[in-house]
C-alpha cells in the first residue's frame, strides 16, 4: 500500500527509465585540516598540517594552510578549501590597497577586525572556514586571534582550530595555559618549547583525527621575519 | 511460566523489544547512536595451492579512528578464514557464530569443512536479516577440492573469485590487483601482491589504516601474520610530560575510621573435583 | 555588468567606490545568466557527462588522459567525445562531468586565447593564471547555486616549471603532481601516487605506459568507462600534443571461473 500511494500518478519505480537523474548539490565540502597558533613575549608560532582531503580520500598531501598576510600576520585556514581560497584571495587584494593608500603594513590588530568584518559580511552565505590569525601586535608582542565562520573574535594567546581542534586544545589548555595544573608556577612560553608542543600534539592528532596527517608546515614570526620549516606525520 | 524467582531463558536469536520505542524516538528528532564500522580494506587471492586474506587494521567512528590495531582477519576452522569489513560488532558476532556452527558440523561429519559450506551458511544468516546485518566478508579457505575464495554482501549474496577486495579501501586495492594480478602466482608474490594491496587502501583511503594483517592458508597449514607490515610507525615525543606530585588538586579530604569490632578465622577444606559423570 | 548594478544580495555590494568589487574581477562566463527572479535557483544536473580523468607529472612534461566516452546516465550514449583540448602551446586541459558545461568554458577559453593572441605582444596565457581563472569561474557559478558541473585538469608548462592543477564544480582548487578525478580519485592515484613516489623523474615513454595501464584499470572496473582514450602531452621539447582516441587491450580471463 504505501510504495502504492507514494508513487501515485507515476511509474512504479522498477519501470523508471534510466535517464539522467537530479544530483543534490551543496555549495560546501570539508577538506579538513587543523591549525594551531601559540603566542609568546616576543614571537608567535603558527602551524597548519599540510593534508587536502574529502570524503574518505586525499586530495594532496602537501597542501599550504598558512597565508602569509604580511610580514608579522600570518593567516591559518581549515574547512571548506574553495571558500579559503576565496577569501584569502580577498584578503591579499585588501592588504595590498591598503598598503597602497597608508604607505605601511597593516598591522595586526587592524587585519583581525578586517577579517572579522569580511566573515561577518557573508553571515547568511558563510565562508565556512575556521580561522585563526597569528602574529606580532604593535607592541612587537605575540598575539592569536581566532575566528568562527560568521565572524567571531577572539584574542588568546593559544588556539588549535580545524578538524582535530578538539583534540588539540585540551593539551593547549593545560600545557601552555596551565589549567588543571596545582600548585604549578606558569613559565614565559619559549619558542623551543611551543614548537615542541606542537610537534607533539599534532603526532597524537594524527593518530586519532583522519584528516589530519601527511606532515605540518610550522612559521615562526619574530621581529627579524618569519621563520619556516616542516615536520613530518604519519601518512594513513 | 515465569516469575521473579524464576527468570524465563529468553528466546534464542535476537531480541526486537526496544524496536518500536527506539524507532519512535528516532521520528521524534531523537538522534540515535552510531555503531562502531571498521571502515576498511580488506583483501584476498587465490595463488597456486592455497589462499592469502589481508586486512589493514584501523576502525572508526565517523572521523575519529576508534581502534589503532583492531583485528580483521577472523578464525572460522582451521581451514577456512574471513576477512571482515562493515559493522565491527556484526562481522565480529557473525564470524563467531558461523565459526562454532562449523565446528559442530566437523564434529558431526567428522570431515574437514568445505568452504562452500561456510559460505552457504553465512549467506543464509545475512540474507535472513536483510541486510541488516552489517557484515561485509571475504571467506577463504582450503578444503578438498583446493583453495577458495568468496565475498559476501550485507544482503546475502555472494561471489566466487580468484582475487577479490572490500570495504572503504576496496577500490584502491582492486586498483593494484587488477593491474598486478596474474594466474598461478608463488606464495611470496601473492603475500607481496595483497600486502600491496592493502596498503594502497591504508595510504589512500582514510577510513583505512595502521598496520597491515596477513593470513596465508595452505593445505594442512595456516600463517596468521599479524602484523605483517607496520606500515605507519608513531612519531615519538619530544618533549616530557610527567606532572610533579602535587599537580592534581585536591577538592576536599575526609578520613573515616575503620573500627574493628572483633577478629575470627574460618577455616575452609577444599573438596575434590567431581569427576563422576 | 549586471552583477554590479542588481541588488543581488549573493553578490556583495562594492567595497570601492574605484575599482571592481570583489568577485567582479572579470566578465565571468555565464555571468548575464544570473537575472534576478527574486528568489533562489536552481540547482542543475549533470546530463551528458564524461568520467575520469587523469593527469601525473613527469620529468619534463605532463601528461593528461581521458576516455572519450559521454554517457547518458547509465547509457552509453557518444563515444567520440573529445575531454582533452590543447589551450595554447603551453597549456592542456581534460574534463570530467558535464560535457555542455565544458563545451560552455572550452568556447570562453579558446575566445580568451584568441582576443589574446589579437593583441600580439608575443604574450601567451600561463597554466596558474589559467587554472586560478577557472577557480574563480567555478567559484562564482557555484555560489550562485548553479554550478558548473565539471571537474578539470590543467597541465601545463610555466618557464622551466611544470604544473599541474585541478578545479571542481565547487572551485576547489590544487595542484599536485599526481591528481585523478571521478572514479579515477579512487582507483587511478593509488596506483599512480606510488609510481611516481618509486619514481620522480619518469620519462615521457614511462609516463605513458603508466597512464595506458591506469586507464585499463579503470576500464575494468568503471561502468562508465571505454576502451578508447586520448592522451594530451606537453614536454619543453616537443610542445603540445594530443594523440588517440587510443585503444584499450584488455584481458577477461579471470572474471569467468
Amino acid at each position: 500500500m504505501a510504495l502504492l500511494s507514494e508513487n501515485s500518478g507515476r511509474s512504479l519505480p522498477d519501470y523508471e527509465t534510466q535517464a539522467a537523474k537530479m544530483k543534490s548539490f551543496s555549495p560546501y565540502a570539508d577538506n579538513g585540516g587543523s591549525v594551531i597558533a601559540l603566542a609568546g613575549d616576543d614571537f608567535c608560532v603558527i602551524a597548519a598540517d599540510t593534508r587536502l582531503s574529502t570524503g574518505f580520500s586525499i586530495y594532496t598531501r602537501e597542501q599550504q594552510k598558512l597565508f602569509p598576510l604580511s610580514s608579522k600576520t600570518i593567516l591559518g585556514c581549515s574547512g571548506c578549501w574553495c571558500d579559503t581560497l576565496t577569501l584569502t584571495r580577498l584578503l591579499t587584494a585588501r592588504m595590498q590597497m591598503y598598503e597602497h593608500e597608508h604607505q605601511k603594513e597593516m598591522p595586526t590588530l587592524a587585519v583581525a577586525q578586517m577579517l572579522s568584518t569580511m566573515l561577518y559580511y557573508k553571515r547568511f552565505f558563510p565562508y565556512y572556514v575556521s580561522n585563526i590569525l597569528g602574529g606580532l601586535d604593535e607592541d612587537g608582542k605575540g598575539c592569536v586571534y581566532s575566528y568562527d565562520p560568521i565572524g567571531h573574535c577572539e584574542v588568546t594567546k593559544y588556539r588549535a582550530g580545524g578538524s582535530a581542534g578538539a583534540l588539540l586544545q585540551p593539551l593547549l589548555d593545560n600545557q601552555i595555559g596551565y589549567k588543571n595544573q596545582e600548585g604549578v608556577e606558569p613559565v614565559a612560553l619559549t619558542q623551543e618549547k611551543a614548537v615542541a608542543i606542537i610537534k607533539d600534539v599534532f603526532t597524537s592528532a594524527a593518530e586519532r583525527d583522519i584528516y589530519t596527517g601527511d606532515s605540518i608546515n610550522i612559521k615562526i614570526i619574530t621581529k627579524d621575519g618569519v621563520q619556516d620549516s616542516t615536520f613530518e606525520l604519519r601518512k594513513d | 511460566m515465569s516469575s521473579v524467582l524464576v527468570p524465563e531463558i529468553p528466546a534464542p536469536g535476537f531480541s526486537f523489544d526496544l524496536c518500536q520505542r527506539n524507532n519512535f524516538l528516532v521520528k521524534k528528532g531523537f538522534q540515535a547512536p552510531k555503531a562502531v564500522k571498521t571502515g576498511t580494506t580488506i583483501a584476498g587471492v587465490v595463488y597456486k595451492d592455497g589462499v592469502v586474506l589481508g586486512g589493514d587494521t584501523r576502525s572508526t567512528e565517523n572521523t575519529i579512528v576508534a581502534d589503532k590495531n583492531c583485528s580483521k582477519i577472523h578464525y572460522l576452522t582451521e581451514n577456512i578464514y574471513c576477512c571482515g569489513a562493515g559493522t565491527a560488532a556484526d562481522t565480529e558476532m557473525t564470524t563467531q557464530m558461523i565459526s562454532s556452527q562449523l565446528e559442530l558440523h566437523r564434529l558431526n561429519t567428522n570431515r574437514i569443512v568445505p568452504v562452500c559450506t561456510a559460505n552457504a551458511m553465512i549467506k543464509q544468516l545475512l540474507f535472513r536479516y536483510q541486510g541488516n546485518i552489517g557484515a561485509a566478508l571475504i571467506l577463504g579457505g582450503v578444503d578438498l577440492d583446493g583453495p577458495h575464495l568468496y565475498c559476501i554482501y550485507p544482503h546475502g549474496s555472494s561471489d566466487r573469485h580468484l582475487y577479490t577486495s572490500m570495504g572503504t579501501g576496496s577500490l584502491a586495492a582492486m586498483a593494484v590487483f587488477e593491474s598486478r594480478w596474474k594466474p598461478d602466482m608463488t606464495e611470496q608474490e601473492a603475500k607481496e601482491l595483497v600486502a600491496d594491496a592493502i596498503r594502497a587502501g591504508v595510504f589512500n583511503d582514510l577510513a583505512s589504516g595502521s598496520n597491515v594483517d596477513l593470513c596465508v592458508i595452505r593445505k594442512g597449514s595456516v600463517d596468521y601474520l599479524r602484523p605483517y607490515d607496520v606500515a605507519n610507525v608513531k612519531g615519538q615525543r619530544n618533549i616530557s610530560y610527567r606532572y610533579k606530585r602535587g599537580t592534581t588538586a585536591v577538592l576536599n579530604k575526609m578520613v573515616h575510621p575503620i573500627i574493628i569490632e572483633g577478629e575470627t578465622v574460618r577455616r575452609l577444606e577444599t573438596e575434590p573435583m567431581d569427576t563422576s559423570s | 555588468m549586471a552583477l554590479l548594478n542588481k541588488a543581488d544580495w549573493h553578490t556583495p555590494a562594492p567595497f570601492w567606490q574605484n575599482g571592481p568589487a570583489p568577485g567582479a574581477f572579470y566578465h565571468f562566463p555565464g555571468g548575464s545568466t544570473h537575472v534576478d527572479t527574486g528568489g533562489f535557483q536552481r540547482s542543475q544536473a549533470p546530463i551528458t557527462t564524461g568520467t575520469s580523468v587523469v593527469g601525473i607529472q613527469f620529468k619534463d612534461g605532463v601528461l593528461i588522459a581521458a576516455d572519450i566516452l559521454g554517457s547518458y546516465g547509465s547509457l552509453a550514449r557518444f563515444r567520440n567525445l573529445e575531454r582533452v583540448m590543447k589551450v595554447n602551446d603551453n597549456i592542456i586541459l581534460g574534463a570530467g562531468g558535464d560535457y555542455a558545461d565544458y563545451q560552455c568554458l572550452k568556447s570562453n577559453i579558446e575566445r580568451k586565447i584568441l582576443e589574446e593572441e589579437c593583441l600580439d605582444d608575443g604574450l601567451s596565457l600561463k597554466p596558474k593564471a589559467l587554472h586560478c581563472w577557472l577557480t574563480r569561474v567555478m567559484y562564482n557559478r557555484r555560489s550562485h547555486f548553479d554550478p558548473f558541473w565539471n571537474n578539470f585538469i590543467i597541465g601545463g608548462l610555466e618557464g622551466d616549471k611544470v604544473f599541474l592543477g585541478t578545479v571542481d564544480k565547487l572551485g576547489t582548487a590544487y595542484s599536485d603532481p599526481v591528481i585523478a578525478t571521478g572514479y579515477g580519485a579512487y582507483m587511478a592515484t593509488p596506483i599512480l601516487r606510488k609510481a611516481y613516489e618509486e619514481n620522480k623523474d619518469m620519462t615521457k615513454d614511462q609516463a605513458i605506459e603508466l597512464l595506458y595501464k591506469v586507464m585499463q584499470v579503470l576500464f575494468y572496473r568503471d561502468a562508465r568507462s571505454f576502451p578508447k582514450y586520448q592522451l594530451g602531452i606537453i614536454t619543453r621539447e616537443g610542445g603540445v600534443e594530443i594523440q588517440g582516441p587510443l585503444t584499450l587491450d584488455s584481458y577477461w580471463g579471470p572474471a569467468i571461473i
